[in-house]
């Protein structure tokens, strides 16, 4: 065991200690992540997928303040019984302009990838304010503060150029009427022409059932009703995306 | 004038947050200022009190160890563990009765990032610099490179967590499962683990035993590790100066796997390698043997903290990740068994020769049954992270229960073995308030975590094949909210064993105050007399 003898060497020098260890902990990190930057499975572009119109970034930003991926995964695995319960498996692209990601790691409650457009917006508020009256063996908290809280988000162009420093394509046009896209999207008497062309398949009209105030419960049904509905996935080619 | 200093630093940190709630652009990070500013005031005046303006107090010895922050340590220590187990508690019976939830302050989604940090940050860091700061003294012979950095690192570490803690519960968090703390949460702890890093490799340069003992080696890869794992992963946008707000700077499935690369190594360096620091050397103290052996553990060490940075991807299992990545996660996180029972093997063989010890002292009792928790969740932990396991058991209670063996088995066990060891000595007492009381703490603590393990593989493998449930016509059987309401049953049962545990922590909490005071307590030694009866004729 000539090789361990030689440990003492190490012993003896805590700088020698400190950069063997270094080097020592630093492979696996670099030859495991550096090449999800390059490669192409998991940088490809899919049709459909868009940045988040600013009431979504809000009510996105509520899910994760109040915690949400604690119990809800974003994530659906291929298999035979999460594809039928879920709708199709989740693509990488489905998360490209996730910052942070929000797969989630525990189900205390289903997954909710591809919760869009399933239910109601009715169904929604009712759930968040009294999750038991909708699903009786529900074990999740009430959210009804949301319904009475304004929805705070005056520097909501900070909040895009902060994502366009990360990398998220919102375009000048975007982040100049970021402040008039918020306010609209939930405003069923405004004017939603240039908002539907800035963010295609966006979900329009009041959400929270008062269409005078622009609250956090909108926020959060507008972000629930987009989500996993960007793809068409009745023309997506998965072979074409074969890894 | 000693003290001045710090007072100012504080007044000037009072000030900066008092500037911060000013100019805060939204009202979370302002209410956040404002906490920061009454901690930082208060301080400031519990030190300004302390400042010796007249100049008359004797200077101080610094012949001898730094022991401060240690005594402050160990109370704490045993402080934030109630309080994570409490907070454990409490999130428990939240999924077993949801009217336990108080919107929106109080609510599970808030609560449950306070009790993981609560007991990983809190509780397990302190634990790690108080004993760091104490090994690290009596190994090398030499005082603390600096009495001030070790009360910043000590002081500053604290502040980190009243200000996570305070966030979580107002809703501040970067939605990454422990690594919750805003961006300039993010700063100031990484400041203060720099002046740790500092203050422990000067430490050990002013050593004056020529070999760098096994236990430093741990702590030192534990000390690094963190630094790099915690920089990279917080990388992030914020919205402003003065906005809580960032955005992180990966997206999506490089998100995801810099997210697992450091979540897994938040278990392998802070929950692993920092508590094999205070394995080995708290362990052979205590038994009063040395390591077993020296070899195993230069091979343990360093295949420990090559391998444990490749099993990451296992959290990913069947995700968009790429497949090569989440099979390479696998077989690392399979090999990385061998290390870690290389780790266990070399800490339950110290005993060789002392095993009378386990009948006697409940302390050398506790630490063994911390090493074979740990050796059973290195076990499980490599099994889940096959694929075919982990499409079962991913998403499930399971999980939470590998976990909590962990991190209750291993983490808190050890812990309390090295509080109950250095309680008598920081305080200078003959010997601890009770061991009797010791063996009560050991008893609960180990039923409760058997309670909860068992309870939580049942829960788990029952939802996991809930869910993948089918009839003979091919159609699911259960819905999402049936498997929901079959586990009731278990998260009742779980919330009595962390109970078990928690009531635990109490009892150790008693015996630590009561040394402390110097009472001991009137009671009949431990099984001593049934020792030696059989004696071989002459």
């Amino acid at each position: 065991m000539g090789l361990l003898d030689k440990h003492g060497v190490i012993e003896r020098n805590a700088t020698l200690l400190l950069v063997a260890g270094l080097v020592t902990v630093s492979i696996g990190g670099i030859v495991e992540i550096a090449p999800l930057f390059y490669l192409e499975n998991t940088i490809e572009k899919v049709e459909g997928m868009r940045p988040y119109s600013p009431l979504e970034l809000a009510g996105r930003n509520i899910y994760i303040r109040e915690g949400c991926y604690n119990c809800h995964s974003q994530m659906i695995r291929p298999f035979r019984d999460e594809v039928e319960r879920y709708g199709h498996y989740s693509l990488a692209a489905e998360s490209m302009y996730d910052h942070p990601f929000q797969w989630g790691s525990k189900r205390t409650g289903p997954d909710l990838a591809r919760v869009g457009d399933r239910y109601s917006n009715e169904w929604h508020v009712q759930h968040l304010k009294d999750p038991q009256s909708v699903v009786p063996e529900s074990v999740m908290p009430s959210y009804s503060f949301l319904a009475d809280a304004d929805l705070g988000f005056d520097n909501v162009k900070d909040h895009l150029v902060a994502n366009q420093r990360v990398g998220v394509p919102y375009t000048e046009e975007m982040i100049e009427n970021a402040e008039a896209d918020l306010k609209a999207q939930a405003d069923p008497d405004a004017d939603w022409d240039g908002l539907e062309a800035r963010y295609p398949k966006v979900v329009l009209g009041d959400f929270d059932g008062d269409p005078a105030r622009l609250t956090e419960m909108d926020a959060l049904v507008a972000y629930m009703q987009m989500l996993g509905t960007l793809v068409d996935f009745s023309s997506y080619d998965a072979q074409a995306n074969y890894r | 004038m000693r003290n001045l200093g710090w007072t100012i630093l504080l007044a000037i940190g009072a000030v900066l947050s008092l500037l911060a709630a000013g100019f805060a652009q939204d009202v979370l990070f302002q209410t956040h200022a404002w906490v920061v500013f009454f901690a930082l005031a208060l301080g400031t005046i519990f030190v300004l009190r302390k400042v010796d303006f007249a100049g008359n107090a004797a200077p101080v010895d610094k012949s001898g160890y730094f022991d401060d922050p240690i005594r402050a340590g160990v109370i704490l220590t045993t402080f934030w563990g109630v309080v994570g187990f409490l907070v454990g508690v409490v999130v428990a019976l939240q999924l077993a009765f949801p009217q336990l939830n108080i919107e929106p302050y109080l609510n599970f989604g808030r609560l449950r990032p306070l009790h993981t940090s609560a007991v990983i940050f809190a509780f397990g860091g302190t634990a790690l610099i108080t004993s760091s700061f104490y090994v690290v003294q009596r190994t090398t012979s030499a005082r603390l490179l600096s009495d001030g950095l070790a009360q910043f690192v000590f002081w500053g570490y604290q502040l980190f967590i009243l200000m996570a803690a305070s966030g979580y519960v107002l809703g501040i968090t970067q939605g990454r499962e422990y690594a919750e703390p805003e961006w300039y949460v993010d700063i100031w702890i990484t400041i203060v683990w720099v002046g740790y890093l500092i203050l422990f490799l000067g430490t050990l340069f002013k050593r004056k035993e020529p070999h760098i003992y096994v236990a430093n080696w741990f702590y030192l890869a534990f000390i690094f590790t963190i630094a790099m794992l915690h920089v990279v992963n917080n990388l992030a946008m914020p919205v402003s100066p003065f906005s809580m707000k960032s955005y992180s700077a990966f997206a999506g499935v490089q998100d995801a796997l810099t997210q697992w690369w450091y979540g897994h190594n938040a278990v392998g360096f802070f929950l692993t390698a920092g508590f094999l620091g205070m394995m080995y050397y708290f362990m052979p103290k205590q038994a009063e043997r040395p390591v077993y052996s020296y070899r195993l553990s230069i091979i343990h060490f360093w295949s420990l903290i090559f391998m444990y940075i490749w099993a990451g991807p296992h959290h990913l299992h069947y995700t968009a990740l790429p497949d090569w990545a989440q099979t390479l996660g696998m077989v690392f996180s399979v090999m990385l068994w061998m290390p870690s029972w290389g780790g266990m093997i070399n800490g339950l063989m110290t005993l060789s020769g002392a095993w009378d010890k386990l009948r006697t002292d409940p302390i050398i009792r506790m630490m063994v049954i911390a090493v074979a928790f740990y050796g059973m969740s290195t076990f499980e932990g490599p099994m889940m992270s096959i694929k075919a396991v982990n499409g079962l058991s991913h998403y499930t209670d399971w999980t939470i229960g590998h976990v909590h063996s962990g991190a209750l088995g291993w983490v808190g066990m050890i812990s309390f073995g090295m509080v109950y060891f250095l309680v008598p000595r920081l305080w200078g007492r003959e010997r601890l308030y009770s061991l009797r009381m010791v063996n009560w703490h050991f008893w609960l603590a180990t039923l409760g975590i058997v309670v909860y393990a068992a309870v939580m593989w049942v829960s788990g493998i029952t939802q996991g094949l809930m869910w993948r449930e089918y009839d003979a016509e091919g159609f699911l059987v259960y819905s999402f909210a049936e498997t929901v309401a079959a586990l009731k049953p278990y998260f009742i049962l779980r919330a009595v064993g962390g109970a078990m545990y928690l009531v635990g922590g109490l009892v150790m909490a008693y015996n630590v105050y009561m040394t402390i005071k110097g009472k001991t307590r009137n009671e009949k030694p431990i099984a001593v007399a049934h020792v030696a009866t059989a004696q071989p004729a002459e």
